[in-house]
């Protein structure tokens, strides 16, 4: 439903003329509900410490999309609530939005989860999470030295990322 | 061919005590209708606690490959929620009348119980008459 078929390895979309930064945070989780990354622009309020934060993001995202598979008004044939689905398996959600802030969420077939929290008048940013998620294999996931499953420390990685995201409007 | 696939109400304490299905497939019955109504009000609580800023007050809207689902909660904590087709127009200002239907033939029913699951023929009534015009204005565009 939402994998792609570029033929590009990693096309640009178009980035739309900004003013400074838009985001307050990122995360990247892995298949496990490792946190791979978390990077913080502008986050005015912590409510619980940084841990906590990772596992409740993680478990807010896993019951949404259990939710959003059980709810689905299309597909007759839906698995029981609280059943883990696989990733691209049922009806996924792809943003929400609350009256401070919107949460744009991307998983991949390989189980990698990207999310980007922006101001709640963004636009769709599936695009965007398409291009993080090429940063990402071209930075991360070919670097020799990286173990998968831990926390990335890759410079260049970050860099790029931090340059894209203060780019999106 | 419904824009809106089903409405839902939960009390302050996330329990269900409305829910109307629309659509042709996809329904669920009445357990999983209760859970997923729960499901619901916990997100949304989790939701706040997860915002960058001061002054969150939930999820208003949830966008999904097939479906959206537009939330409104009142000021003593009722939550009224719709699932409709994607990019459906007019869906906030439809929940906002449904709250109007709901404090004329809910709550001022004198035997009505708070928290209760509503039983209320008019609200009823008034609620399908409300989505028909709806569906029509909206496809008749």
């Amino acid at each position: 439903m939402q994998f792609f078929g570029g033929s590009e390895i990693n096309p640009s979309p178009q980035v739309p003329t900004a003013s400074g930064n838009n985001a307050h945070m990122m995360y990247v989780f892995n298949r496990n509900g490792v946190c791979l990354l978390y990077k913080e622009w502008n986050r005015p309020l912590h409510t619980l410490n940084p841990q906590q934060d990772h596992k409740l993001m993680f478990g807010l995202l896993f019951s949404l999309k259990s939710l959003t598979a059980k709810m689905d008004p299309v597909n007759a044939d839906k698995g029981n609530l609280g059943v883990p689905q696989l990733p691209g398996q049922g009806c996924s959600f792809h943003s929400f939005r609350t009256n401070t802030y919107k949460l744009s969420f991307m998983e991949t077939p390989s189980g990698i989860k990207i999310i980007l929290v922006t101001h709640p008048k963004t636009g769709d940013l599936r695009e965007s999470l398409k291009y993080i998620y090429g940063l990402y294999v071209e930075y991360v996931v070919k670097n020799p030295i990286y173990n998968p499953g831990s926390p990335i420390k890759s410079e260049l990685f970050n860099t790029a990322l931090d340059q894209y995201v203060r780019s999106i409007s | 061919m419904a824009a809106i696939y089903s409405l839902y109400i939960i009390n302050k304490s996330g329990g269900l005590i409305f829910y109307k299905d629309c659509g042709t497939k996809g329904r669920m019955d009445t357990n999983d209708s209760l859970r997923v109504a729960s499901l619901w009000h916990s997100m949304h609580a989790i939701s706040q606690q997860l915002s960058p800023v001061n002054g969150c007050s939930g999820i208003d809207l949830l966008q999904a490959d097939t479906f959206d689902l537009h939330c409104f909660q009142s000021l003593p904590g009722t939550k009224f929620f719709v699932v409709c087709e994607p990019e459906t127009p007019h869906m906030e200002s439809l929940l906002r009348y449904i709250y109007e239907l709901y404090t004329d033939y809910v709550l001022k029913n004198p035997f009505y119980e708070i928290e209760m699951p509503i039983r209320c023929e008019l609200f009823d009534i008034n609620l399908s008459q409300a989505v028909q015009s709806d569906r029509v204005a909206l496809l008749g565009r």
